[in-house]
């Protein structure tokens, strides 16, 4: 079955972000496919490459990045939500003149019509928040 | 199955405490243009976002209300309001925003949008939906 | 056309639950997660609630379950599933709605 995964919530500060996350390997596991995971709201922060938690911890980015190459996963980052939050690709960057980017390797950039695509192309929407 | 969906955007937050109602709308807003069937709800705390009056200048953030009343400029037609929400909130439909639409079928009449049902008849709603997107 | 709700605040926080529940039809399942689960620990004032609903499913996530010293302490009539069969639930109903 096709799903999309939406999160609306920070790493380290919400539990969303986790379920979304085992969730999402779980459904993998099972051969069903996952068309896309939307990251909104305060969710926009699980793209960021420059978090650095403590070593005995997981690394809430870093298994996205690397769940998206294994599965080559769509990982889409609202841009409005994104620009807000200080989320930025190199070229937000250059377009609003900032002195750095930080998007993590597996994510991209994208409007919000990406989750009305992903609400009308999936069997299931699973939504993970507050 | 068809391709045109029913989505249902199902409110349930107050405004302002949180930016779920305000990311909420703008869901709602860039969805309208992809020509789906389009409703939202609102029920719980959600309300609360239809509580006319808002005056944010104070608080020093942005006054997203005339958002929702532009609703129907965006073919916007069926906004549910939970009646029993309302009553335990001690709000009855004069406290809320008028919104209307411009019935294509009826000579564009304008209409409201807001539909004040029970709580039984939304969980119809929510059921009668394809998908439900929660904020 | 069964749904699948999620829930996932304490009903001793919010009334996300009883919103819930106030909205499930007959044949629905309710998967709490999170904070969710401490609705169906045993003893509680919620767990009276839980029991109390008729022709809904009740679930539970068995990783929040766990993480949060509940194992053992749900009660009966609550199924535990794991993140494979929060999968499975969703695919076997028709549509999953969030209460968040």
């Amino acid at each position: 079955m096709k799903l999309g995964i939406v999160v609306l919530e920070g790493p380290y500060q919400h539990e969303a972000a986790d379920t979304a996350y085992n969730f999402a390997v779980a459904a993998l596991e099972k051969g069903h496919e996952v068309f896309r995971v939307f990251f909104y709201h305060d969710g926009v922060n699980n793209a960021t490459r420059l978090m650095v938690p403590p070593q005995d911890d997981r690394h809430i980015q870093q298994r996205w990045s690397e769940l998206a190459e294994k599965h080559n996963l769509d990982l889409v980052v609202c841009v409005a939500a994104a620009q807000r939050r200080g989320i930025l690709d190199e070229d937000e960057q250059g377009r609003h003149g900032k002195d750095a980017n930080n998007i993590a390797p597996g994510f991209r950039i994208s409007g919000l019509g990406q989750l009305i695509e992903a609400g009308i192309q999936c069997d299931r929407l699973v939504f993970f928040g507050d | 199955m068809s391709d045109v969906k029913k989505f249902l955007y199902v409110n349930r937050k107050a405004p302002h405490g949180t930016i779920y109602a305000l990311e909420s709308l703008e869901v709602v807003l860039i969805g309208a243009a992809f020509e789906q069937d389009v409703a939202l709800a609102f029920l719980d705390d959600g309300v609360f976002q239809l509580l006319k009056g808002w005056d944010t200048s104070e608080l020093g953030s942005k006054n997203f209300q005339p958002a929702y009343t532009a609703l129907g400029d965006y073919d916007i037609q069926k906004v549910y309001v939970e009646r029993e929400s309302l009553e335990e909130r001690g709000l009855s439909e004069d406290d809320l925003l008028e919104m209307v639409y411009e019935d294509e079928d009826d000579d564009w009449a304008e209409k409201s949008s807001i539909r004040i049902v029970s709580r039984e008849e939304l969980a119809k709603i929510m059921q009668d939906s394809d998908v439900v997107l929660s904020f | 056309m069964a749904m699948l709700h999620t829930v996932n605040k304490s009903p001793y926080q919010c009334n996300t639950l009883e919103s819930c529940l106030n909205h499930t039809q007959e044949g629905d399942v309710v998967l709490l997660i999170e904070d969710g689960v401490y609705a169906a620990a045993k003893g509680g004032r919620a767990a009276d609630a839980l029991a109390a609903a008729k022709g809904v499913k009740i679930c539970a996530l068995s990783a929040d379950v766990k993480a949060r010293g509940l194992d053992g302490r749900i009660i009966d009539g609550v199924e535990i599933v794991d993140y494979a069969g929060f999968v499975d639930l969703v695919t076997e109903t028709d549509k999953t709605q969030a209460w968040l």
